[in-house]
């Protein structure tokens, strides 16, 4: 994938700016259906998922108690994880983002949500809501693109260190929690600039994530193990078993709506300073990937699995996604554009893919083979070592023999 | 071993225990609170995170009137006769809050009571008249309000008027039930109401759709009251100068007025000129309509603002130099909410109108997104 102004062919090329604006006005209609249509159903469908959400915790927590018997172990951390999962997707994801403050119960909505997770409800809001879903997809402007971490572009230089970024992303999968945490601090970039520089706000940010972070590994490793006095340890490992889970969960989930190969990037530059309604709705509809699956499993990824409806309507109910999804699907079919959907697995190996192919140079994994490989092995050697010109040259070598085995 | 003394050594070490525990609960549910943890079990428990009632019953008044039967939560400080109260319930998925006055004295069951008119385009009204449901939980303030009798005037002897109009009968119901408790054998003549000396002047448009209209004629028989009924369908509008023909001690009495505001500025002028003692309780005192533009107001962050109504509030009042949070500025983020407490906006993007009434919407204020919202009118922001 290379950003969409660099491709040979665009695949926004054949709209005009006619077409884009109608395909906004087409879709704001949509917007607006649902909007004249959210009442009484919608809300006893989200207070029935926190109702229940809080009880498979409590109760599984209870069970937990005397986690020493295996059956009560596996019982209690399966009920954990899945109530632990419900409440960062399908609840605390969707409120923060506000699609229950039509609601005006000052209990479910996003200036009140605190949710169970290491990050704050404030550090989420701002890096999630605000920046990556206003600049879904622009390199240099959406950090959800590898997370500042990793190569997801080919347009990002490579260097040796990507090299790792299968291991790091991996790394980041289990203790994703704590990522996301770091991540809404910008933790990397503020580490790197001399304390007086950095901005105001982040010293109390940071305040505020440690304590949240403690309260929440007091919570799992400390006050539950204790209560259950002779399974504390077996207590301890369910609870670290359900973050953990948890964590490889939402990091799939969330891999497979921007990640797999195929969904388009987009460069800074092009985006226009006064983007239209229409341009940004297009931008939203190449740069999202659904998960096709069951309603469970819809239900599960907390409709992040139509991760396209979110993208075009983030402050919409969730529970109506699945309900718009074949409209829009109509409208990407009316205007020739591509609806990426497909099952999680696929999707999932989609983006690992994408992770290990840009953590090597372009055009390696396209032009090694069985018979060359300790060929390139070499030259991949070589080239962490080489200076920078050399590098510079061997990289252009190996991209050109890439676009000829290909 | 030597243990410190304790003063009250039992009590104060059990609400020691207890506060232990209570901090090791609130470890254990973080990030939720304790209370709305426990609200899912039993919601009207003592110390619940918001105070709630449970409808128990509606009852039909008339065909456009019904009263509803609450049993409120533990943490309800009772209420004195002729005071109101707000309760918030969700129509169609949506919070709204309304006053209302109470119907009953204090009951014996501990319940409350509420008598709600349905009127035109009334979403509340409307909701509780024709579709409350026993059963379904709302939310609850404590009980206000200063339209309420004397402690003492049992004592006497107390002479008392009361003129009221419409749904303006409800505080004074609560007020003549409370003295004059009705049971299956009747009007109940309780010493400590016996001496007093009470005449109500009701106005409704006709008799069917006169609420408690029975409930009065019944007290009228049973000599507890003499109540003057007068029905603008028969008689034509009630002129307030008339008071003193009708009755003819009017000097001697106390006067309590309750009703649409026209009738009250007509009483309180009438005795004013005349020098008479008397107490009004007026209800809906405030209308939002909706206009294009207007000013916001902020309650703390700075001056207030001309906003046209064609553009977000929050441009408008950054250029007037106000410190707005912000975020994605296209409607998205809900980085930029700011409670309403007062006036009405506009959705930029679908025209839609968000309106906060004091005393209807959320004490709080109703929130809004500034970055899609332009002034529908005069607003006042909580910021």
């Amino acid at each position: 994938m290379t950003v969409i102004t660099k491709k040979p062919e665009s695949p926004t090329s054949h709209l005009s700016e006619e077409d884009i604006e109608q395909l906004g006005i087409e879709l704001d209609a949509i917007r607006q259906d649902i909007i004249d249509s959210r009442g009484e159903n919608d809300a006893a469908y989200i207070r029935k998922v926190v109702d229940v959400q809080r009880k498979l915790e409590l109760g599984s927590r209870a069970v937990l108690l005397v986690s020493i018997f295996p059956p009560a172990w596996i019982l209690g951390t399966a009920g954990l994880t899945i109530a632990k999962i419900i409440e960062n997707m399908e609840i605390g994801h969707n409120v923060m983002h506000g699609q229950w403050d039509w609601m005006r119960d000052p209990k479910i909505h996003s200036t009140t949500w605190e949710w169970d997770n290491a990050s704050t409800a404030e550090g989420w809001k701002h890096s999630h809501n605000e920046v990556h879903h206003t600049y879904t997809n622009i390199v240099g402007k959406d950090n959800d693109l590898g997370y500042g971490i990793m190569r997801v572009d080919e347009d990002q230089t490579w260097v040796p260190s990507y090299l790792i970024q299968p291991a790091l992303n991996f790394l980041n999968m289990l203790v994703f929690e704590y990522g996301i945490a770091a991540y809404d601090l910008e933790l990397g970039k503020n580490l790197r600039i001399p304390k007086e520089r950095r901005p105001a706000s982040f010293a109390q940010n940071a305040k505020n994530t440690l304590r949240k972070i403690r309260k929440q590994a007091t919570k799992d490793y400390v006050v539950h193990p204790l209560l259950s006095g002779p399974s504390f340890l077996h207590t301890a490992a369910a609870n670290l078993t359900a973050n953990v889970l948890r964590n490889v969960w939402t990091h799939s989930v969330i891999m497979c709506g921007h990640f797999p190969e195929g969904v388009e990037t987009y460069e800074k530059a092009a985006i226009p300073e006064k983007e239209t309604r229409g341009e940004w709705y297009l931008r939203q509809m190449l740069g999202s990937a659904n998960i096709s699956g069951s309603k469970a499993m819809h239900f599960m990824t907390g409709n992040l699995s139509h991760q396209i409806e979110h993208h075009l309507f983030p402050d919409l109910p969730s529970n109506r996604y699945a309900e718009i999804a074949p409209k829009v699907k109509a409208l990407f079919d009316k205007y020739d554009l591509n609806y990426h959907d497909a099952p999680l697995p696929q999707q999932v190996f989609s983006a690992w893919h994408k992770i290990v192919r840009l953590s090597l140079p372009n055009g390696w994994m396209e032009s090694t083979n069985v018979k060359n490989l300790p060929k390139q092995l070499g030259a991949l050697a070589k080239l962490t070592r080489a200076d920078l010109r050399t590098r510079r040259r061997m990289l252009k070598e190996i991209e050109a023999a890439g676009a000829a085995a290909s | 071993m030597s243990r410190p003394a304790r003063g009250g050594s039992g009590a104060s070490f059990r609400s020691g225990l207890r506060q232990r525990l209570t901090r090791v609960a609130e470890a254990a549910v973080t990030p939720l609170e304790l209370a709305d943890v426990l609200d899912h079990f039993h919601p009207l428990r003592r110390d619940s995170a918001d105070l709630r009632a449970r409808i128990v019953s509606v009852h039909p008044e008339t065909r456009d009137a019904a009263t509803i039967v609450l049993q409120p939560g533990k943490d309800w400080a009772g209420h004195v006769p002729g005071q109101y109260i707000r309760i918030g319930i969700d129509v169609d998925g949506v919070r709204h809050w309304r006053a209302y006055s109470l119907t009953h004295g204090p009951r014996p069951d501990g319940r409350i009571s509420i008598t709600v008119k349905a009127v035109p385009d009334g979403i509340v009204s409307n909701h509780l008249v024709h579709g409350a449901r026993p059963g379904t939980l709302v939310h609850l303030e404590q009980a206000a309000g200063e339209f309420v009798l004397p402690s003492g005037i049992e004592q006497g002897p107390g002479k008392l008027l009361f003129v009221t109009a419409g749904s303006g009968i409800t505080p004074v119901i609560g007020m003549l039930r409370n003295l004059f408790p009705v049971t299956d054998s009747g009007v109940l003549d309780l010493p400590r109401s016996h001496d007093l000396d009470i005449t109500v002047v009701h106005v409704a448009p006709s008799e069917p759709v006169s609420i408690f209209i029975h409930d009065l004629r019944a007290l009228h028989d049973a000599g507890a009251i003499r109540l003057v009924a007068h029905h603008t369908d028969k008689a034509g509008r009630f002129a307030v100068d008339t008071l003193g023909e009708v009755i003819p001690d009017l000097a001697e009495r106390t006067t309590y007025a309750c009703g649409p505001t026209g009738l009250l500025d007509e009483v309180r002028t009438h005795h004013e000129g005349l020098g008479l003692p008397l107490h009004v309780e007026q209800f809906r005192v405030d209308t939002i309509v909706a206009g294009e533009g207007g000013t916001v107001g902020f309650t703390a962050a700075g001056p207030t603002v001309d906003a046209p109504g064609d553009r977000p509030i929050l441009d408008v009042a950054e250029e007037a130099g106000v410190l707005m949070p912000s975020g994605c500025r296209m409607g998205i983020c809900m980085g930029c909410v700011l409670p309403m407490t007062e006036g009405a906006v506009r959705d930029l993007r679908n025209g839609e109108l968000t309106v906060a009434v004091p005393g209807e919407t959320h004490p709080d204020g109703v929130p809004i997104q500034t970055c899609i919202s332009a002034a529908a009118g005069d607003c006042t922001l909580s910021h």
